[in-house]
């Protein structure tokens, strides 16, 4: 860890603890997993470059393979806290920070749920609809045809979501409703971790 | 992106256009109703001047926003506000969050000297206080292979971890009270160090024949096994050390000239672990009640929190993952099946509820039978191993053993088997998957306390006597002189043999059964596959042992140190064990329930160890060989004579409290609490049942009214006003 900890500047280790959830030792390590993905010679301004998606998808935390995925919501997390102007999902190492900051175990319930939110919403447009529903249920149950639900089976469930989180009647989950949800969840915070 | 309270918190349904079904046909397209009109709504004023009063976070949170995109607004709430929530909870980028930091700080300078102080002290001490999380977290028992295992194999898992480092810990606090209060004392003034000396008086008013005691520590040539055979069962050489309750033979310690009352510090020590369990268990729970609370009682919110929260964003494994997916997918259809299923038991005929309620009426009757099989024969195994075990002579070393192991392994025996027929007879029953689950639980924790409970039973049917010479005494003074020590060398053999069983199945049937998974291709074998981490069982386990250690403490007071050093054993097995030779759990486990039900279930353990402690020191004659309750009747004596030594006043006083005069209305009182609050509770959720409905009739008049409005707009002519 010492290596490490001389290629990050002690202010810029404050300043990023002063910043995230995250305290000095995750912030090193993190630091250190982020520099390995990167190529030998751009490790040592690992702050100011930007991985492609590619790479970061590489982190077991988030890795692909062949034809399994250990995360099934990689490409989602990629999106929303990427800030890359182009719109590719590449990650800078800020934005993997903030990552591990709303995933780690200080991160309050109400940050969770804000960017649980925004994960969830696969088309972007502020609030959760059956067809957001949908999608997510079918990464929870895995890739496959044999892992899906049949479409009787996916009406019911998500006819059921509706009715127990959408108070205004919609029939979209908004971010308040989603909110309201969540904060009577018990298993919510204890699952939107990622320990590296 | 979505826009974060861009602007102030519009509500949901007036950003884009949907089509709303149960008013409006399909084919109207509602545009956004004009987002200036929306505003000059008086609900819609009156909430932004609540939120502004109130500083509400997303208030804030939109006007910081608005900072940082550089755009006025409504009126900004003043300056201090701002600087209120640590930049670390902000929902923003590392890049936004250091911009709105450098403009409060460029905004700093301009607040008065009070603000500024204000704020750089509110920030240092949030500071501080996560500083101080931090070092704390670090001295945490374990953390890092917690930590890890929660990594590596989810949360359900890892609860299990986190319970057994909070026995450790009960444990060892246990034995420090013990020790320190009790142990040490006794020692202490044994060996006369620091000046101190022991009294022992003679009891009067008592039969000579009942002071006879003399344990058989070992004398003259014995073979080595016999010292072996005394570690594992109590006897020997180690019934005289501080080990036992027959050491404690001590009516008063003198240090100098302070009078130490041994009889009382080992009484009030013994209420005070209870106590001290008692609590600790319940602060524990308190918290993990509530969640439980709300997760049972809002049976509507389950589908939610199977699809938001379902997935463990820890799992990193692949093949952890792929069973996750699994799972998910599994209880997702047992979930709507079952409802399917509800609807269908709904319109169950007569006939058939019939025939289904006779057939749980037999297999109760059965799985009743089953309890009273174990119960009897751990009945006549103690009471066989009672007599026996003093034959030394006559059978061998080994027989002995087995001998005196005998309730041991008879209960763990009928700990093992009956929760096997349990779980073969429920599926008979015919209820609904989710309270089988909890059915079978229930009978297993009933099986594995009421054994404990039986096994003192037969003990004290031992114990107790008949004849008219030992009434004198009040117990049979021919076999059990010292009868707390034999009880306590029972509770002792119990412990180690529970601890040996943890060894011997992880060394002699998790990892062979790996290694011939690993290297054998028969079909038979790979379909008998790996073992599973059974949670609830491994749980139920050591809540048996700390039962055991509950009970055992007043008649044997080192007991927590042994049980301290067993769980941090089993702490390293279970791990060894978990990591090489166990696969991942099929069925989910809940963490949240897990946690509560632990709890509940080590709750349930502890009162039922209130039980047989207080008979022994309320109702059972305490033993006139030993210990330091010789000349009193029985171990609760002391208190009432200790009582008469106070003054007067405070004597009338506990009288009173104690009495019925003030025992009864204080119950009354605190019923009239309890009903208070369930009433309280009652009304509360009426009333939120009722906002809920109301919410839904006034979006839907909102929604009408407007539709009202724009078609009016449209048909007078006026130029619409953008859409928002």
């Amino acid at each position: 860890m010492g290596g490490s900890s001389s290629l990050l500047p002690q202010e810029a280790l404050g300043e990023y603890q002063e910043l995230t959830f995250l305290n000095k030792q995750e912030i090193l390590l993190a630091y250190k997993r982020f520099s390995e993905l990167l190529p030998r010679e751009q490790r040592e301004n690992a702050c100011s470059v930007r991985v492609p998606k590619s790479q970061i998808l590489t982190l077991p935390e988030l890795r692909p393979s062949p034809s399994r995925q250990a995360n099934p919501f990689q490409h989602r997390i990629c999106h929303v806290f990427s800030t890359s102007e182009d719109g590719d999902d590449s990650m800078s190492f800020e934005d993997f920070l903030d990552m591990l900051s709303v995933f780690s175990d200080a991160a309050t319930s109400d940050i969770k749920s804000r960017y649980a939110f925004r994960i969830f919403d696969f088309d972007d447009d502020g609030v959760l609809d059956g067809k957001d529903l949908e999608k997510l249920v079918n990464c929870l149950t895995g890739q496959g045809e044999e892992a899906r639900l049949s479409s009787i089976e996916m009406e019911q469930l998500i006819r059921n979501v509706l009715e127990e989180s959408d108070i205004d009647k919609d029939g979209t989950i908004n971010l308040s409703e989603f909110q309201h949800v969540i904060s009577r969840s018990p298993d919510f915070v204890s699952s939107f971790k990622i320990v590296l | 992106m979505s826009e974060f309270g861009a602007g102030a918190e519009l509500p949901g349904w007036v950003t884009e256009s949907r089509s709303r079904g149960e008013f409006f046909s399909p084919e109207e397209s509602h545009a956004a109703a004009p987002a200036g009109f929306l505003q000059e709504l008086p609900s819609y004023r009156s909430v932004l001047r609540r939120r502004a009063a109130a500083g509400d976070v997303q208030e804030r949170w939109g006007n910081l926003r608005g900072i940082a995109s550089a755009e006025r607004r409504e009126p900004q709430p003043d300056g201090g506000e701002r600087g209120a929530i640590p930049l670390w909870e902000l929902p923003f980028s590392i890049a936004e969050k250091r911009r709105i930091r450098d403009l409060q700080q460029g905004d700093i300078k301009y607040s008065s000297g009070w603000n500024h102080w204000k704020r750089t002290s509110s920030k240092s001490w949030k500071k501080a206080l996560k500083d101080i999380k931090e070092l704390s977290s670090y001295m945490q028992l374990w953390r890092h292979d917690i930590h890890s295992i929660e990594g590596k194999f989810g949360t359900g898992i890892q609860s299990y971890f986190s319970f057994l480092r909070f026995l450790v810990l009960l444990n060892f606090l246990m034995f420090i009270l013990m020790f320190s209060f009790v142990t040490l004392p006794a020692v202490i003034s044994n060996y006369g160090i620091f000046n101190s000396s022991s009294t022992k008086i003679s009891p009067n008013n008592t039969e000579p024949y009942c002071t006879v005691y003399t344990p058989s520590g070992n004398k003259g040539l014995v073979y080595f096994y016999t010292y072996l055979k005394d570690l594992l069962t109590g006897t020997g050489f180690l019934e005289v050390t501080v080990l036992f309750y027959g050491y404690y033979t001590i009516d008063a310690a003198w240090f100098s000239v302070l009078r130490y009352n041994l009889p009382l510090a080992y009484l009030l020590t013994t209420f005070a672990y209870l106590a001290l369990s008692f609590v600790w268990i319940i602060k524990r729970s308190v918290e993990r009640f509530r969640q439980h609370l709300v997760h049972d009682e809002d049976q509507f919110q389950s589908y939610c929190n199977k699809v938001f929260a379902g997935w463990d964003f820890c799992i990193t494994d692949l093949n952890a993952a792929r069973l996750k997916h699994r799972s998910l997918l599994y209880e997702l259809q047992t979930n709507l099946e079952e409802e399917r299923l509800k609807q269908k038991i709904a319109e169950r005929t007569m006939k058939e509820k019939l025939r289904i309620y006779s057939l749980r009426i037999f297999i109760n009757i059965i799985v009743i039978a089953v309890l009273s099989g174990c119960f009897y024969s751990i009945y006549r195994a103690t009471v066989f191993s009672q007599e026996n075990s003093s034959n030394i002579s006559i059978v061998g070393f080994q027989a002995n053993l087995l001998v005196q192991y005998l309730p041991s392994i008879v209960i763990t025996s009928a700990n093992f088997i009956a929760p096997q027929i349990f779980s073969f007879l429920i599926a008979f029953e015919d209820y609904s998957a989710a309270f089988e689950i909890r059915l079978t639980l229930i009978r297993c924790v009933f099986v594995r306390l009421a054994n404990v409970g039986v096994l003192l039973f037969s003990l004290w049917s031992q114990i107790h006597c008949d004849n008219d010479q030992c009434k004198a005494c009040g117990y049979d003074y021919e076999l059990y002189p010292c009868w707390e020590s034999a009880v306590g060398q029972e509770m002792y053999k119990l412990l180690i043999f529970d601890f040996m069983i943890i060894i011997a199945m992880t060394l002699f049937v998790d990892f062979p059964r790996k290694l011939l998974v690993t290297y054998c291709s028969w079909k038979l074998v790979q379909w008998w596959g790996l073992q599973e981490f059974g949670i609830s069982d491994n749980v139920l386990e050591i809540i048996y042992g700390q039962t055991i250690c509950w009970i055992g403490t007043f008649f044997s007071p080192l007991l927590p140190a042994i049980a301290t050093i067993k769980y941090f054993i089993i702490f390293y097995i279970k791990k060894i064990s978990l990591i090489h030779t166990r696969k991942p759990a099929s069925r989910p486990i809940r963490a949240s329930s897990s946690n509560f039900f632990f709890l509940a279930v080590l709750l349930i353990g502890l009162i039922l160890a209130f039980v047989p402690l207080g008979v022994s020191i309320a109702l059972i004659s305490s033993s006139k060989a030993c210990g330091p309750f010789r000349n009193f009747n029985t171990s609760w004596a002391i208190v009432p004579y200790t009582i008469l030594e106070f003054p007067i006043g405070l004597q009338k006083f506990l009288y009173g409290i104690a009495s019925e005069a003030f025992a009864v209305p204080f119950f009354v009182i605190a019923c009239l609490f309890m009903f208070y609050f369930i009433a309280l509770a009652g009304a509360h959720k009426r009333v939120v049942e009722q906002l809920r409905e109301q919410l839904v009739t006034e979006s839907r008049d909102k929604l009408f009214l407007l539709e009202k409005l724009s078609e009016a707009q449209k048909n007078s002519g006026k130029p619409q006003k953008a859409r928002s």
